[in-house]
């Protein structure tokens, strides 16, 4: 798979249309590294000029400001941003809706001024454009629930790029009773993701995970790798694994594209 | 001696009044313990929050029962308050009905019309929330918190208003004139069959005692909204007027931290070098909240006007399951202890002595701020703006950098961060593997 670096790029005095911020979970995590990969197959079906930062990128800092550490936040992020100033960037996507939020919010104050995108807003652009299409043929039918990521939804209030992808794939759009400005958290936010839970009676996860599977969905998608993990560990908890599949946008796109 | 009841009144006004403008006074101070942060921009975006959500209440509709019969309530408050000012004229002056006068029977008569019926529906609506409160099982109200005091306010504002509406249907239908004119009273006319066989004199008193029990009561009413959870009747509109405007993903970088970070990153910063001449020295700032004085103005005026709906708790994931972070709690126990701060000022002259508490730990319990998915559902549910998150952030921040007391698996993922530039314990050099797994 071609993934040019903004190194590689700069060597060949080339500047990429735009910089895909692959974020921790993109790199890492073996669940969200298929997100990474089905997305670049969608800029590449595209012809999207663009580059990663690869072993340059670092940390956003999300998780550590949301933890409370604004000291390792503001680190990191004038450590990002020197290098994104440095390579001239000016348009980003990412899959992640917490680098999302970061780099579009809270960069700018520390100096990093970028066009940033969520991955469904960028593809929504590039259909617009008329750079690509979506099959609807092989999805057809298929009952999908939506699960608004709260960094992409209430943070910053976008609800209608995946639902409108989610449409293009000739699908049956099915919405949790708890959507968009009311949908309610995987779990994962607020650093949630690297520590267990507070004593309570329930796990945040299994509790959104039933208000996905009462639409009885084939497939619940999500947009942010976080979110992902938990409605993946909620379908798992509820034992619904061999009927009800966890799957972000892009790779349903990837998937009706046959890429 | 035949303006006694005029001195009276009189008297009564200005003590209702002057008490609750020293009130206010207290409560203007207290707001002004916080930090500053400036909300003067964008006037105009300002002024619109403030007429969409306090005076149009576009977000109490969200949960249309409440919602509709919030705004019944909420309407007749306003409205009937337009009868309150006849009736300090009339009790200055010593006239009856002062308003009769100059607007015609005809236009009188439709207007106390209108308050009397709106009077009546504001009665049914208080006492479906009554019914909500006290024997229908709607679990927001049933939580921890809100055991004694915050039940006891809750009931006490409705009974209050209860008898507030009931008196001002006695008030006109023992009075005999206005009755007889036969305009304005659609509602009143029907109790006028329990005044049967009452004479003149009776039915005088009744109406008189009706009238001064209605004013009094109000200005007690009054009074008694800066030790309740009420005060969002007036505060609700500063709140909304200064509230966040950016996106709430958006949250604010301090800083503080940023001039440290920005000498820790630069080679030619010298750390021990004396400040430059002219620059006083100063003290380096707290970082984050662990007190109501470290949070901003706006936070607590927040926790002033919050009325323990839980609209923000019964949205909150944590809660939802079973956690102790309820955001209502985050905002009710900020203003006591607010108030715990203000009566401390009180006592001393103005200086505050220290009580050996605070805000974290004697009232907010780092477990409750741990348990926060920073989603964002309380700030998006609460009908005037009310921030519960940036105050839950504040803490933390103080936990995190002056205690270093962030729970274990957290620091962990703060050190793999600082040390290879992502969460988890994975080397930087394979940051691009993912490329060619497949």
């Amino acid at each position: 798979m071609n993934v040019p670096t903004m190194a590689d790029m700069i060597a060949q005095e080339k500047q990429p249309e735009v910089l895909f911020w692959v974020g921790a979970a993109g790199s890492y995590d073996e669940r969200a590294k298929k997100i990474s990969r089905a997305f670049v197959k969608i800029l590449h079906q595209a012809k999207v000029d663009f580059a990663v930062l690869g072993t340059e990128e670092s940390s956003t800092g999300d998780t550590a400001k949301r933890a409370g550490n604004e000291f390792l936040f503001q680190m990191q992020a004038m450590m990002n941003i020197e290098i994104l100033n440095g390579y001239n960037v000016k348009k980003i996507v990412t899959c992640d809706p917490h680098s999302f939020n970061t780099l579009k919010n809270e960069y700018p104050s520390l100096g990093g001024n970028y066009e940033v995108y969520h991955h469904t807003q960028f593809i929504q652009n590039l259909i617009s454009e008329g750079r690509l299409k979506i099959n609807d043929t092989i999805l057809k039918g298929k009952k999908i629930t939506f699960h608004d990521p709260c960094y992409l939804g209430r943070a910053n209030e976008e609800y209608e790029s995946p639902r409108n992808l989610i449409r293009r794939l000739g699908v049956n759009l099915k919405e949790m009773k708890r959507n968009k400005s009311s949908a309610l958290c995987c779990g994962a936010g607020g650093a949630q993701m690297f520590k267990d839970a507070e004593k309570g009676t329930k796990e945040i996860n299994v509790l959104r995970t039933e208000d996905a599977l009462e639409t009885k969905p084939d497939i619940i998608a999500t947009g942010c790798p976080y979110c992902n993990t938990m409605m993946t560990d909620g379908v798992k908890f509820k034992e619904k694994e061999a009927e009800v599949l966890v799957k972000d946008i892009a790779e349903l796109i990837a998937e009706a594209n046959q890429l | 001696m035949q303006y006694l009841p005029n001195l009276f009144f009189a008297l009564a006004l200005l003590i209702g009044l002057g008490f609750f403008a020293m009130n206010i006074r207290k409560l203007y101070r207290n707001i002004k313990l916080g930090k500053d942060i400036n909300r003067k921009d964008k006037k105009s975006e300002r002024l619109k929050n403030m007429m969409m959500i306090a005076l149009g209440q576009s977000k109490m509709v969200k949960r249309p029962l409440s919602g509709f019969l919030h705004i019944i309530v909420y309407l007749g408050f306003i409205i009937i308050n337009i009868e309150v000012l006849e009736i300090i004229i009339d009790g200055l002056f010593g006239t009856h009905r002062v308003f009769k006068g100059y607007l015609g029977n005809g236009f009188y008569g439709f207007l106390i019309g209108t308050f009397e019926i709106l009077a009546a529906l504001v009665f049914v609506a208080i006492v479906i929330f009554w019914f909500r409160r006290n024997i229908s099982n709607i679990k927001r109200f049933l939580s921890k918190e809100m055991k004694g005091w915050p039940k006891t306010d809750a009931n006490n504002i409705l009974y209050f208003e209860m008898i507030l509406m009931t008196l001002f249907v006695v008030m006109n239908a023992s009075d005999t004139p206005f009755q007889q004119a036969g305009v304005g009273n659609p509602i009143s006319r029907f109790f006028v069959p329990l005044f049967d066989g009452f004479s003149t004199e009776s039915l005088h008193i009744i109406e008189r005692s009706a009238w001064w029990s209605h004013i009094l009561g109000i200005l007690i009413f009054l009074n008694y909204l800066f030790y309740s959870k009420h005060l969002h009747i007036l505060l609700a509109f500063p709140n909304t007027y200064f509230a966040n405007l950016e996106l709430k993903g958006k949250f604010n970088n301090l800083e503080s931290v940023t001039k440290e970070v920005k000498l820790m990153m630069d080679p030619e910063a010298d750390p021990y070098a004396t400040p430059a001449e002219g620059v006083e020295e100063t003290v380096p700032e707290k970082f984050g909240a662990s007190d109501v004085a470290d949070l901003n103005w706006v936070q607590l005026l927040n926790a002033y006007t919050c009325t323990e709906c839980g609209r923000c708790t019964s949205a909150c994931p944590a809660n939802l399951t079973g956690k102790e972070l309820s955001p209502r709690k985050i905002m009710m126990d900020t203003r006591d202890r607010l108030e715990e701060v203000g009566r401390n000022l009180d006592a001393n002259k103005g200086v505050f002595i220290d009580d050996g508490k605070q805000l974290l730990n004697d009232y907010i319990s780092p477990e409750e701020l741990w348990a926060c998915t920073s989603c964002n559902a309380c700030v998006e549910e609460c009908p005037v703006n009310i921030d519960p998150l940036s105050i839950i952030t504040d803490m933390r921040r103080y936990l995190v950098m002056e205690e270093s007391a962030a729970p274990q698996e957290l620091n962990m993922m703060m050190t793999n961060v600082e040390n290879n530039g992502a969460p988890w314990q994975f080397n930087q050099q394979d940051r691009l593997n993912w490329v060619n797994e497949e």
